[in-house]
């Protein structure tokens, strides 16, 4: 499955691996939330990286302890307009995770702007649409309303716009 | 009122253009109809029984002159020449093509106008009082904070894709005119009594299949957190809502299945777990948006009118709508003027291309430029000189609009039911013809005196029957159509559901029911007494005697 990360395809190095079974010997493996929590010590000893598989029944807050040794969360999208990973993807990133998250499932272009714009960074988006297509979607909108968006310099906070010159005092001198 | 800046315009032509590229790729096909459909709706494009139609927000049902002209001119060009206000103060234009839907959209953002989020899964135009910053009972105008919730909500990314639709009300005043329990968030001001006012948060009512009055899970908000507890809401029912069956979908079910305590100590972990930056922001932006909303400088006027009481008597049918469709004004000599959109035998609701341009006429001319949309459907004017009374009636009377029966049996609300909507079970339209024939006597509904009538076509209750005094819900019986009816209901402070009276009627019987039943009320009300009164009082046996014993 091709994978979208700041508008280019790049490969997926990682390995999914089941809730049963054998882990392999090296590479970067993807542990369903479960198997996380049962095998914590020994995967957490492992000398590669640590993905994490949610589903979006799984509740955000639990996954506290475990950020730190993680370096790639997926979360799904069963269809387009299930819309439970937007705030469990928001929350992870209220809660300090800044590694890659990675949007699956139902991953269609006209939804991908909210996607980044609640943090995801990553996303298997299979052969259907054109590159082109999905780079347009991502810069729809050059403004937001909402404050505390995980942005990467895209859109501009239009509140924040509005009122970081209110007050002439709390103006910083340019350096140069 | 609020004026649009630079990044507003920016923001609707953004999302306009957005939308246009999206029609072009279903135009060509390279959208299917699956994807398009919550594109489409979430810009309020409905494909209904005959064509498509274009729910147009209006922002807390207030509008300008110069908007409603616009409206008026959308009308003629691309419909047929009328529009249908809706129960929740926006407007619908029911015989809409699919390719024209990018250039209305395009019409309306010239007016500081969009369709965003009038449907979908998301958070709906933000409803409040029709009187706000003219009743007399005000505590606050509630439109500053239905325009920070329009700007919040608009896009938000994390609360697109929710389980269901949601629906916002606001009022300002204790007198609840914006139906606040019975929304899946209402907010509700308040005054201590050292001065300060707070909002009360209320979470889980609606109507629909499973009517329910909301409860209360804040007493005292301050201003300033509103997006920030609001945010918290939103998601625990976004992760917690149900997502299996669609009639279970809305919030109110959440909190019923969970408990309203359990629901609120959700939210309050919730809104204590998240981080909270300074809220200094929201504080400005509320205070540049409230900028916007402060008072007319009203004249200072006496209280008594010589010409309008000379006025009155002299023209009985100046009189009788003086006495019906005027509301109390906080500013000496002035009224609030409410036009009925209700006239014998018409469309609850619709309004023509002439009529929209003789209201915004009579708004510029007489009335601040403000006009308000009103969830009972009708046209409020809310700030009208008592000088100039006469003047507006006589321009309404020539327009067709001067029905006096606001706020009595006239007055019905309804949803566009079988005639247009793909979901109805039964017509709605021509059962409100019948009753507003039937009562057609002024001097009937005069007697009758306060009453809210309101009709669903299915049970998903856009007429709001579960919170009329009267209410009528058109379901279908192997293939005929048959109206149950309920009472008790209301929407105000006091909100309560309805009860059903007992087996349906046919289409044709319907309007002497209804005459049954106030005749009925007219027998055992004591002085003074409103229907909805004597029907606390008694119960429902009285009527159902009344209603089933010949039967």
């Amino acid at each position: 499955m091709p994978l979208l990360k700041n508008n280019v395809l790049v490969p997926d190095t990682w390995i999914n691996v089941e809730a049963e079974g054998a882990l392999p010997e090296t590479g970067d493996v993807i542990v369903p939330f479960a198997r996380l929590l049962k095998e914590w010590g020994e995967l957490s000893k492992r000398n590669t990286r640590l993905g994490l598989r949610l589903s979006n029944t799984d509740k955000p807050e639990a996954l506290s302890a475990f950020l730190p040794g993680l370096s790639l969360i997926v979360l799904p999208f069963p269809a387009f307009n299930d819309g439970r990973a937007y705030s469990i993807a928001r929350s992870l990133r209220e809660m300090g995770y800044a590694h890659e998250l990675r949007a699956t499932g139902n991953v269609l272009p006209d939804q991908l702007q909210f996607m980044l714009q609640v943090g995801f960074d990553a996303f298997e988006i299979g052969k259907r649409f054109p590159l082109e297509t999905w780079a347009k979607a991502s810069r729809q909108m050059s403004l937001a309303y909402q404050r505390g968006l995980f942005r990467r310099g895209a859109e501009a906070e239009i509140w924040t716009e509005r009122h970081t010159d209110a007050e002439p005092w709390l103006e910083q001198p340019h350096a140069g | 009122m609020y004026r649009y800046d630079e990044f507003d315009h920016q923001f609707v032509r953004e999302r306009t253009n957005q939308f246009r590229n999206q029609t072009e790729r279903r135009l060509s096909g390279a959208l299917t109809e699956d994807e398009f459909r919550p594109l489409r709706l979430m810009n309020g494009l409905y494909l209904q029984l005959h064509a498509y139609m274009l729910r147009v927000a209006i922002p807390y049902g207030t509008l300008s002159g110069r908007q409603m002209r616009q409206l008026a001119h959308i009308a003629e060009k691309w419909d047929k020449g009328y529009g249908h206000f809706t129960t929740r103060q926006n407007i619908q234009y029911n015989w809409v093509k699919l390719e024209d839907a990018p250039d209305i959209l395009d019409a309306l953002a010239e007016v500081e106008m969009h369709a965003i989020q009038t449907s979908g899964n998301c958070i709906r135009n933000v409803t409040t009082d029709h009187w706000a910053g003219a009743a007399a009972d005000e505590i606050a105008d509630p439109r500053p904070v239905g325009e920070l919730l329009r700007q919040w909500s608009s896009l938000h990314p994390e609360f697109s894709f929710l389980p269901r639709k949601f629906k916002i009300a606001v009022t300002g005043a204790p007198h609840d005119r914006a139906a606040v329990k019975v929304h899946d968030i209402g907010l509700r001001l308040h005054k201590s009594d050292a001065g300060e006012t707070g909002w009360e948060v209320i979470v889980g009512g609606g109507l629909g299949r499973t009517p329910m009055v909301g409860v209360t899970v804040r007493d005292f908000l301050p201003q300033h957190e509103l997006t920030g507890y609001l945010e918290a809401i939103m998601r625990v029912y976004n992760l917690y809502g149900r997502r299996d069956n669609k009639y279970k979908a809305r919030i109110k079910i959440l909190v019923h299945e969970i408990g309203a305590e359990k629901f609120k100590s959700e939210v309050e972990a919730e809104y204590a777990r998240r981080p909270h930056p300074t809220t200094e922001v929201e504080e400005r932006e509320l205070a540049r948006i409230a900028a916007y909303f402060a008072p007319p400088a009203f004249e200072k006027l006496p209280r008594w009118s010589a010409s309008f009481e000379e006025a009155k008597l002299g023209s009985p049918d100046f009189a009788r709508w003086a006495k019906n469709n005027l509301g109390p004004h906080r500013a000496d000599g002035y009224a609030i003027v409410n036009i009925s959109l209700k006239p014998e035998g018409g469309i609850p609701g619709d309004a023509t291309a002439g009529q929209m341009r003789v209201m915004a006429d009579l708004a510029e001319r007489y009335g601040n430029d403000e006009l308000r949309v009103s969830h009972a459907q009708n046209i409020v004017l809310p700030h009208v000189r008592k000088d100039d009374l006469f003047a507006v009636w006589q321009a309404l009377v020539k327009a067709g609009l001067a029905a006096a029966n606001y706020g009595l049996a006239g007055d019905i609300i309804a949803c566009p039911g079988l005639d247009y909507c793909a979901l109805a079970t039964a017509r709605s339209i021509p059962v409100a013809q019948s009753i507003s024939r039937k009562f057609a006597d002024s001097k009937k509904q005069d007697e009758i005196g306060k009453l809210k009538i309101n009709i669903s076509g299915c049970i998903n209750a856009c007429g709001h029957h579960h919170v009329g005094h009267i209410g009528i819900l058109g379901l279908d019986k192997k293939g005929e159509e048959f109206y149950q009816i309920t009472l008790g209901g209301s929407s105000a402070e006091n909100a309560s559901i309805g009860t059903i009276l007992g087996p349906g009627f046919a289409g044709h019987e319907v309007a002497d029911a209804i005459e049954t039943i106030l005749d009925t009320y007219l027998k055992h009300r004591q002085d003074g007494e409103e229907f909805l009164a004597t029907y606390r009082r008694l119960g429902a046996r009285p009527f159902k005697e009344a209603l089933y014993a010949t039967a």
